[in-house]
């Protein structure tokens, strides 16, 4: 600021100058002007000033620079932490590629081979501007884009629907496909036959459960059977129109011929002249109009008859009821208007009529009666017997849960089985039950099991043995369960000296009870009697001088005496006190120079009185076998489980001898590995792939995989 | 006596028999194994093996335990939830999250169950807990030897449906008894294959025959006691070489394969090939009364009269060891397939256990207050089955050492064999009777008995078919035994159908899999055990070996030095002065150990000292 007043000044002196004396009066102004500020300006000036004066004062150097090696050094320490820095994002890679079961070089290999429709499919995307129109409207639609057979709504009730009620419904549909085939097949049936008089009678049935049908309804839905009354008021208005019931038809002129003489014709006749009257005859009340035209029958009625048929399945239980019975079934048909004909249901009238028309009507449904009889039992001669017998079963179940029936099927095949092994089994058993006393025990000398010992044996089992096996073999195997409190007593007090004296009685040792075998052929050698007792002499003169047992358990005794650690004697005579001939150490020095030794650990035949196991250590095979744990083990039992399942071809399947020896790190022949790039590291950052790990299928397989991704996702927040 | 006979056997290929009947024999009833066939119970046996299951029946079954499981929890109600768990799990499995666009989608997601019985078969030891999290390297190792064990158990599971096939066995009618039907009876029941598997071989004129077959089971070594010595292959009847070695001859036996024989003759071991061409005379073998062949080991073990149990490597044909058992004479031996262990009888009433590696009996079992007459070892290492002079014949279990039955043969068994499926064949005098299951009910008759021609010297079944081959005194009888033999044979292991070049490989692979001698042991898992020895008994165990203590200091040995410096005196001095330097290093080291420690505890304290001179303000109340 102060440059700057001092170079203003100067050119107001040039101007000065340079104006004269004419302009003296601008050089007044200036000056005034100048005095104008001055009260403005001497805070500047003593800032400035204040500032030069600073300037003046400070007098101190600048610091030397640093010497080389100091900058270096920190240089070489913000490099450093740069550098770690950007090395240390690697860290997690180089984890990863440690804890890997198996590397893939070089790195971002495609796998070789051809791809799936899905892969190639999920990397496309809709470019041309019709595409990406096409693909919107789908999206609107929630159409499948990549699925091309569902969508997700119909995914969604796909995986609604269990497999039961699938099931179920299938069932269903199955057994409503069944039904219309069947009433095709009757209708077809039916509309074949030519007898008129089965059909005029099944009309006459059929009318009348109709009108039975009509009066409930009166009952029940009034505006229902005001419909129906319209219907046959429409019938009744054709039929006068037409000529029917008129005895103009063929039929009524034969039967006008007969008239004359037959009764039976002549009452036909007036009846079809009464329905025709009937017919004809408007009446107001509906009550009175209970005879109905056939046409109009036809047309309300379905030319079938409910009926069980007799082709069965005997897997779907939905085929197994009778058609009249199912519920569904039922309703169905009621909404149809067709009636079940039954005969039992054909004998019971419940209309309000004459006794005289009452009487007629049963003799003439006797006659219906016959005829359907006949008609039925001539089907059924066409359907095979056993058919019949199954219908007869399912009968009884029918209507149930498919799950009860299929148990009820298991449990009759389990019957079945049961039957035929019933069959079976008396050949089997009975040879079990012959041969005797013997053998009838054998179960319960098996539960007796391996720890029947006996204890008191007679000092000469040997000849004991021998003389038993000739009289009667069997004495030895008969007695288990008398000799048994025996034995037992005689155990324990067997225990009781073993502990007494800790010393194993030769009496126990070989002690098991022989069963005696029934041979079916005697051995030509030893067949005749004296031979035997020749022989035994023979046997008692052999083994009188070695006692077996006895020698054995010398021996025993032998080893465990030599496996004892011998106690160490350091006595020294005559140290400390008189030595001479005659004179034995103190008692007291004895015992304190002597060294004893642990005991040994128990014997491993110690509780085994006719077996001797050696304790020698067998150290051949210490030289293979593994002395050093390996390095992340801390246990040998760690160690020993890792190893417990062979790797070989010979224990192990193809397979998996190949997954489980796959190496470590499987390289490309021929192809360059180059070192792993930066955008390797970015990539990985952002997806975390690394090799293909060698899925080991197993149940920990994909909680080992959740758990690594977490880990990485964790590494990737940190970083 | 309408006879049932029940052959449950079904072979996928064509080996030895399948009974089929003759339309003729009416009296027989077949019953052919069926996969859901019901089998019938039997008079000898009470244990009912269950019909061999089918791949679809395994999921069924699974279904079942299903169900159980429910009923045992509440409801019956519970079925379809569950069900849906279950599909959810194995969508879960499969990798629901992907979905397939290309071909159908799974209507059974995920792997088919393995059933738990199978998967329990395979099993290979127990699980251990997993290691805590932060010893992540440990944890991912053992996480990675579990999943890969799992697999392999699954695996095999699932593989296992390969080999459904069960013995069957020959079943009496009411009131007829298996053992009383005659070998003729059965050879004209059966097929003219099966049938033609009962023979007899009269050689009459060379006295008992010992006899041995083949691993694969196709060759019958047959050796008479004057001398008569010949092979075959039996099921041809196809003789391969017969000559007479004018000695007596103890015991015959294959070797590794039908190529090579050993014979012990009366004075030394031979070793003949299949022409009969003398190849060795083994002189360091003398007297062998029995051999036994160990064939993973390559090793010919010999029990001698004098004593001597011997082995021989039979691939470099050398001695392994010979041990003197100091037991007398050794006629009866036997070997432990499981974990190759000889077991021989003497004649005090013991059975002793042997390995090769020790130098006194493994174990010492009193089985029998006579001698004993003859020793069989189960397949799986777990029967052992003993006869002796006192006319018993016993059963022991040889994992715990506990005898499970004892039986009373009127006669005694001079001779025993167990077949490969656990039947035994007891000769007694010139009978050979056959037992069923005699570890597990006790058995009061035989399932089978036959009469040779003379008194039986040498039984023998054969493997991977239905026969038990009898040499006696009258020549060799072949015995047609309905359930014997192993109907599944592993092929890479004792195929009875290879090829002469198949044998020739899977000599080399045997040869390259030998086990060394020094792994026979009781347990035949030790080697995947941790050895837990302390550093003095390695050490010992190394002196041992090696005959002397490598660690052991030198002696000093004064030098010789001329011109008097060798005085007594001088030698005695120079002596003391290396004893001295010896004991001042020993000395300076023990100061210099003492020093350390008392320095570490000098610091130690000078720390806690520092640690209580930051003395607080409260310090001052602490008395």
């Amino acid at each position: 600021m102060c440059v700057k007043w001092t170079t203003v000044v100067p050119c107001c002196v040039f101007c000065l100058i340079q104006g004269g004396s004419d302009d003296e009066r601008k050089h007044c102004k200036l000056l005034e002007a100048i005095k104008h500020c001055a009260p403005m300006t001497p805070s500047a000036l003593i800032k400035t000033k204040k500032q030069l004066k600073n300037l003046q004062h400070n007098q101190s150097t600048l610091e030397t620079p640093l010497t080389r090696k100091e900058t270096e050094r920190i240089q070489r320490e913000v490099a450093f932490e740069k550098t770690s820095k950007e090395v240390s994002r690697w860290q997690s890679v180089v984890l990863q590629n440690q804890k890997a079961e198996q590397l893939v070089f070089p790195l971002n290999q495609e796998p070789s081979g051809p791809k799936r429709i899905e892969q190639v499919v999920a990397g496309w995307k809709a470019q041309t501007p019709l595409e990406q129109e096409i693909f919107s409207l789908l999206r609107m639609n929630k159409q499948p884009l990549h699925d091309p057979v569902l969508t997700p709504t119909e995914e969604a009730s796909l995986r609604a629907m269990s497999l039961e009620e699938a099931k179920i419904r299938r069932a269903e549909l199955q057994k409503a496909r069944v039904l219309q085939s069947y009433y095709e097949a009757k209708a077809k049936r039916e509309r074949k036959i030519k007898s008129k008089k089965y059909h005029r009678v099944q009309k006459k049935v059929m009318r009348k459960e109709y009108l039975k049908q009509f009066d409930e309804m009166v009952k029940t839905d009034p505006a229902a059977a005001l419909e129906e009354l319209k219907k046959m008021e429409l019938s009744r208005m054709k039929e006068r129109m037409s000529l029917k019931h008129q005895n103009s038809g063929k039929w009524a002129k034969s039967k006008a011929i007969m008239a004359k003489y037959d009764d039976g014709a002549r009452k036909a006749m007036q009846k079809q002249l009464e329905v025709n009257k009937d017919l004809t005859l408007k009446l107001v009340i509906p009550a009175d109009e209970d005879e109905e035209d056939e046409e109009e029958s036809a047309e309300t009625l379905p030319d079938f008859v409910n009926d069980a048929e007799h082709i069965l399945d005997q897997v779907n239980p939905w085929m197994r009821g009778k058609l009249s019975t199912d519920p569904m079934v039922q309703e169905e048909s009621n909404r149809l208007d067709p009636p079940v004909v039954r005969p039992r249901e054909l004998g019971t009238p419940g209309e309000g009529r004459d006794d005289q028309e009452e009487d007629e009507e049963q003799m003439e449904e006797t006659e219906e009666e016959a005829l359907l009889r006949g008609f039925e039992e001539r089907r059924k001669l066409q359907i095979s017997d056993d058919n019949e017998e199954a219908v007869e079963i399912s009968d009884d179940e029918e209507a149930v849960e498919i799950s009860d029936d299929e148990a009820g099927l298991s449990k009759f095949t389990s019957l079945f089985h049961g039957l035929v092994n019933n069959h079976m089994e008396p050949p089997a058993d009975q040879p079990k039950a012959g041969p005797g006393v013997g053998q009838g025990e054998s179960p319960a000398l098996l539960e007796e099991g391996l720890v029947r010992v006996r204890t008191l044996e007679d000092v000469e089992l040997l000849s004991q043995d021998v003389s038993a096996s000739d009289p009667a073999p069997l004495t030895t195997t008969q007695t288990p369960g008398t000799e048994e409190t025996d034995t037992q007593s005689a155990t324990q007090q067997a225990d009781k000296k073993r502990k007494r004296k800790k010393m194993i009685d030769p009496n126990e040792v070989l002690t098991k009870e022989a069963k005696v075998i029934k041979m079916p052929l005697a051995p030509t050698a030893v067949e005749d009697v004296e031979g035997k007792e020749e022989q035994r002499v023979i046997i008692k003169e052999a083994f009188a001088g070695d006692d077996v047992i006895s020698d054995f358990l010398k021996d025993k005794r032998k080893q465990e005496e030599a496996g004892r650690p011998k106690v160490i004697d350091l006595t020294l005579p005559g140290w400390g006190e008189w030595g001479g001939l005659g004179l034995q150490p103190s008692r007291s020095k004895r015992k304190r120079f002597r060294v004893k030794v642990a005991p040994p650990p128990p014997r491993q035949d110690q509780k085994l009185p006719n077996i001797i196991i050696s304790e020698k250590r067998d150290s051949s095979i210490a030289a293979h076998q593994v002395c050093q744990l390996p390095f992340p083990f801390e246990n040998p039992t760690q160690f020993e489980r890792t190893i417990r399942s062979p790797v070989g071809r010979t224990w192990n399947t193809q397979n998996t001898v190949q997954k489980i020896t796959a190496p470590k790190v499987v390289t490309q022949l021929g192809a360059i590995i180059e070192p792993i790039a930066r955008e390797y590291l970015i990539k990985d950052n952002r997806q975390a792939v690394t090799g293909p790990s060698i899925n080991l299928e197993s149940d920990q397989g994909p909680q080992k995989k959740r758990r690594s991704q977490q880990k990485k996702k964790h590494k990737r927040k940190k970083n | 006596m309408p006879t049932a006979i029940k052959p449950h056997r079904r072979r996928s290929q064509p080996v030895g028999m399948t009974y089929q009947f003759l339309p003729e024999v009416k009296k027989y009833t077949t019953k052919m194994a069926a996969s859901g066939e019901t089998m019938l119970k039997k008079p000898h046996v009470g244990k009912k093996r269950k019909p061999p299951t089918r791949y679809w029946e395994g999921t069924e079954e699974n279904g079942k335990n299903d169900g159980k499981k429910q009923k045992e929890g509440d409801n019956n109600k519970q079925t379809p939830q569950q069900n849906k768990k279950r599909t959810k799990e194995g969508g879960k499995r499969g990798g629901a999250g992907e979905k397939i666009l290309s071909g159908k989608s799974d209507p059974f997601p995920g792997s088919a169950p393995v059933p738990e019985e199978k998967l329990k078969k395979f099993k290979r030891g127990e699980k251990g807990e997993l290691p805590p999290r932060p010893q992540y390297k440990l944890r991912d190792v053992v996480v990675r030897s579990e999943a890969a064990s799992d697999l392999a158990q699954k695996q095999n599971a699932r593989y296992d449906l390969m080999l459904p096939e069960d013995a069957g066995f020959l079943e009496g009618d009411e009131d007829e008894d298996t053992c009383t039907i005659s070998q003729d009876d059965i050879a004209d029941a059966v097929d003219i294959t099966a049938g033609a598997k009962y023979f007899n071989l009269t050689l009459s004129q060379f006295g008992p025959y010992r006899l041995d077959y083949s691993k694969t089971g196709r060759h019958l070594l047959l050796g008479g006691r004057r001398g008569h010595v010949t092979c075959l292959d039996w099921q041809s009847k196809q003789l391969m070489c017969e000559m007479n070695v004018m000695e007596t001859v103890n015991d015959v036996k294959w070797l590794h394969s039908e190529a090579l024989f050993a014979v012990a003759q009366k004075k030394w071991l031979y070793i003949y090939d299949n022409k009969g061409i003398e190849l060795h005379c083994i002189r360091k073998f003398n007297d062998v009364l029995r051999m036994q062949f160990l064939p993973y080991h390559f090793l010919l073990a010999t029990a001698s009269a004098t004593g001597f149990l011997q082995y021989l490597d039979v691939s470099v044909g050398k001695e392994v060891v010979a041990i003197c058992t100091k037991a007398g004479r050794l006629d009866v031996m036997a070997h432990n397939p499981h974990n190759a262990i000889i077991h021989l009888g003497h004649s005090n009433g013991t059975v002793t256990l042997w390995t090769p590696n020790q130098r006194e009996p493994l174990v010492k079992m009193l089985c029998h207050q006579g001698g004993v007459r003859s020793v069989a070892v189960d397949k799986t290492g777990t029967y052992m089955v003993t006869s002796g002079m006192d006319k018993k014949l016993k059963v022991y279990d040889i994992r715990s050492y506990r005898p499970l039955q004892s039986y009373f043969l009127p006669a005694g068994a001079s001779c025993l064999s167990l077949s490969q499926r656990g039947l035994l064949s007891a000769a007694t005098g010139d009978i050979v009777q056959v037992y069923r299951d005699v570890w597990g009910t006790p058995v009061t008759k035989p399932y089978m008995a036959h009469r040779a021609k003379g008194s039986v010297w040498g039984v023998h079944f054969c493997p991977f078919e239905d026969v038990l081959g009898v040499g006696h005194g009258e020549g060799f009888t072949s015995m047609v035994v309905p359930g014997a033999g192993e109907p599944n044979f592993d092929g890479l292991d004792a195929n009875p159908y290879r090829s002469a070049k198949q044998r020739q490989e899977w000599e080399v692979k045997a040869l390259l899999e030998k086990i060394q001698p020094e792994l026979i042991g009781l347990d035949p898992s030790q080697l995947s055990q941790v050895d837990h020895s302390t550093w003095e008994q390695r050490h010992e165990d190394r002196v041992q070996a090696l005959g002397f203590d490598p660690l052991a200091k030198e002696k000093f040995t004064p030098r010789l030095k001329t011109k008097g410096r060798s005085s007594s005196g001088k030698v005695e001095k120079r002596k003391k002065q290396v004893a001295h330097e010896d004991q001042r290093d020993v000395i300076r080291q023990t100061v210099e150990d003492r020093m350390k420690i008392d320095k570490e505890r000098k610091e130690k304290e000078k720390k806690e000292a520092a640690a209580a001179g930051q003395k607080s303000a409260l310090d001052r109340f602490r008395k």
